[in-house]
């Protein structure tokens, strides 16, 4: 396969077109030979910059090395020495402002797409049943994690390697969290990919028990009393969806792009056979620019209606992956950018019919280093719309700090945690992803779970040897 | 699995269930709710926890057929599994707050609508075995919709039984017998907790604001996870937008928006909805998740 070295190595995807009207995935990945093409491509950096952009640090050079030789399974073993999702990652991390981001290669001409080189070393090691192993020896000790997203399943399959006995408390009625309740099927298969990858942090011998609610069901003094837990990851994710606090916004019609995303994606309601309703909508808004903004947008696209983002500040300002903007243009989602609703226009029967917006200019940076938006003056102007769907991030669940003694939160009611090890207030009780930072993305919370593994180790090796 | 220890039905489309969930037994309170899930395929409905067993580990369930799922679930027997049980959500009733002492000082009137009697029964009973005697209103349509008659009138002070058509006891709505029972019998009441559909929420919360009677609602909006997740059961309440599923389910009758939380109710209901999913399903579906709540 002949390449020029400057270029990637183009990846397969499904027609725009096509696209648009199924949930299918989007992005058919590499075969083997395209794998090993573009694995060719690396420079194999001995001070290797992608792996300090990797929140997991996982060894790039030597994964892709092993890919350019065509060793696939030594491939994965190098990347599940340090991470458990590699399907995941290689599909949702915005790969550009981390590894690739860093990429020598990058300077001139493109970065290695070590994404998609992970997405395949992982697709290959499942389609090979490739599992890792569970410890032959346990250490007798009792870890609690609560939450199965990304943070808790990352932070639990790293304590099982080491001998703890792990059990997962999951709130809902399938584990994933938001890798099966707010990512869509067409950028993350659910049967194909997520549940492969659950499975496999349940080979090394984890547990998961759905439908129990901490701070509910049971809280977490019950577990450490009462049921023997030695400690306590917390990774119960962000939480309670946001709205603009404008007029009209209870009105029959308006989402939070929780409830849209969970009714298609955990529920399926975008599949007749599922009991459960969704009103996708004719003539859609979505407002945010965010990676749960595009994943709103284009499952509304999908389940047929019109769809305009609208978003306060500019394109280059959008904070979704830039694979995701470029998407969702290319299947025919609109844009509204520099636009800010002031109210939602609701007919007589509680239903929306539109929505009041005005126009925004960018003028000094704020604290988030981003021009804020400033609004012009008589710029105000209406859009015709039946759907409206917010998504504007989420504020923390009270439901476990409010319930758990001596745990404490900052302003933001988000919990204090330790970026290094993830320790909390309440000794023996740790804390990760977005229920410390605020809603962020699915490699960082992973990150935190790794950094807690290793401060609850540290934490129960310190206490009795 | 969550296995089903006793199956009953209670009327046309309301069926009474006992459902072994360990947890949720151990730390529910009345007042609040659990989540159940048929199967892979039904929908996460939410229902009034309408009793509990905590020795045998299970909790009782009352749910009225409204769609797909709460049909499918009617057709479950003793023997048979949820896939899905969860709970126990929201927040337990303010009377839950209150000591002994206090409550054994209060003169409650609890008013029932339809199926809303189920929730109402272990709140009245739990008064009634700590020595607290409270009267009850039951609104029923019509007498064969009428369920739990017997069980309530072993634990209320007095109970009062009105159907909308007469076909039993007193003809007319509750409202009338809360009427009859304030300004005619003089009887005066510190608390009234109101439980039923929405509309009767609504008429009763009217008129004991007219009483200045203060007056609780447990509210059944539509909901998906029940954990504050997705916001669909937000109800604006005192002029704040709230969630129902963890600032709620009960609420200050005489500060919740009721024409408002009406409304969002219709919102899987509308005639095009309906035809929609009368054509995939074969069967009129109002995705109102089910039973009571």
């Amino acid at each position: 396969m002949e390449t020029d070295v400057l270029k990637r190595v183009p990846i397969a995807e499904q027609d725009p077109k096509v696209r648009a009207a199924n949930f299918d995935e989007v992005c058919l990945g590499y075969n083997s030979e395209e794998a090993v093409a573009e694995a060719g491509r690396c420079l194999n950096c001995k001070n290797a910059r992608c792996i300090q952009g990797c929140p997991v640090a996982i060894n790039i050079p030597e994964f892709i090395h092993e890919v350019k030789e065509g060793n696939f399974e030594k491939a994965s073993r190098i990347i599940s020495e340090a991470s458990s999702l590699p399907a995941v990652c290689g599909r949702v991390c915005p790969q550009e402002s981390q590894c690739e981001g860093q990429c020598i290669r990058g300077i001139k001409g493109d970065p290695v797409s070590i994404g998609k080189l992970e997405r395949f070393v992982a697709d290959w090691a499942r389609e090979n049943n490739i599992k890792p192993k569970a410890p032959e020896e346990k250490n007798g000790k009792k870890v609690a994690v609560i939450g199965s997203g990304p943070a808790g399943l990352t932070c639990a399959g790293e304590l099982a390697k080491k001998g703890y006995d792990v059990t997962i408390f999951e709130a809902l009625h399938e584990p994933g969290g938001v890798l099966v309740y707010g990512i869509p099927e067409f950028r993350l298969p659910k049967q194909a990919v997520v549940a492969p990858e659950i499975e496999n942090v349940k080979a090394l011998g984890v547990k998961i028990e759905t439908n129990v609610i901490i701070g509910k069901s049971t809280t977490i003094d019950e577990l450490m009393e009462e049921e023997g837990f030695d400690a306590v990851f917390i990774g119960s994710g962000a939480g309670l969806p946001r709205f603009m606090g404008i007029p009209g916004e209870t009105a029959n019609g308006v989402f939070s792009a929780n409830e849209y995303l969970t009714r298609s994606n955990l529920m399926k309601a975008f599949d007749e056979d599922y009991d459960t309703p969704i009103k996708p909508g004719k003539k859609v808004a979505v407002v945010g620019g965010g990676n749960v903004a595009m994943d709103a947008a284009r499952t509304a696209l999908r389940l047929g209606a019109d769809v305009t983002i609208v978003y306060r500040r500019s394109e280059s300002e959008l904070p979704a992956r830039v694979e995701e903007v470029h998407h969702a243009k290319e299947e025919g989602i609109k844009f509204n950018l520099l636009t800010n609703p002031t109210e939602i226009l609701v007919d007589e029967n509680g239903w929306v019919k539109g929505m009041k917006c005005v126009r925004m200019e960018l003028g000094e940076p704020d604290e988030s280093g981003r021009r804020s938006p400033v609004v012009i003056p008589d710029s105000e102007f209406e859009m015709e719309l039946d759907t409206v769907i917010m998504s504007l991030g989420t504020s923390p669940n009270p439901l476990i700090s409010s319930t758990t003694k001596g745990l404490d939160v900052n302003k933001r009611k988000c919990i204090v945690a330790s970026e290094d090890n993830g320790m909390t207030s309440k000794s023996g009780v740790y804390a990760g992803g977005d229920a410390v930072t605020g809603a962020a993305t699915v490699i960082l919370a992973m990150g935190a779970g790794k950094a807690a593994a290793k401060g609850i180790d540290e934490y129960l090796n310190g206490n009795d040897r | 699995m969550y296995k089903i220890l006793k199956a009953e039905k209670l009327a046309d489309n309301i069926y009474l269930m006992d459902v072994e969930a360990k947890r949720v037994a151990k730390s529910c309170m009345p007042g609040q709710f659990v989540i159940v899930k048929i199967d892979e395929k039904g929908e996460r409905i939410p229902l009034t926890i309408c009793d509990y067993d905590r020795e045998k580990g299970t909790i009782t369930i009352v749910f009225q057929i409204v769609g797909a799922s709460t049909a499918r679930m009617s057709k479950l027997k003793a023997g048979d599994s949820f896939r899905d049980f969860t709970g126990p959500l929201g927040r337990p009733s303010e009377l839950c707050d209150k000591s002994l002492e206090e409550l054994k000082k209060m003169k409650i009137l609890f008013v029932a609508g339809g199926v809303g009697t189920a929730p109402v029964y272990p709140q009245v009973k739990w008064l009634k075995e700590n020595g607290v005697d409270a009267d009850v209103i039951v609104g029923s349509k019509t007498y064969d919709l009428l369920i739990l008659e017997k069980e309530m009138e072993a634990v209320a002070g007095n109970l009062y039984v009105t159907t909308d058509d007469g076909s039993y006891k007193r003809k007319g709505m509750v409202t009338e017998v809360i009427k009859d029972l304030v300004t005619n019998e003089g009887k005066k009441y510190d608390v009234c907790i109101a439980i039923g559909p929405m509309i009767m929420m609504k008429f009763v919360c009217l008129l004991t604001k007219d009483l200045d009677l203060p007056t609780v609602v447990s509210l059944n909006p539509i909901m998906v996870d029940g954990t504050g997740m997705c916001g669909a059961c937000r109800v604006t309440v005192g002029g704040e937008v709230k969630f129902a599923c963890v600032d709620g389910p009960e609420f200050d009758g005489h500060k919740v928006d009721f024409d408002q939380a009406m409304k969002r109710q219709q919102l899987y209901k509308t005639e095009e909805g309906r035809a929609f999913l009368r054509q995939q399903e074969g069967d009129t579906h109002h995705g109102n998740c089910g039973g009571d709540k």
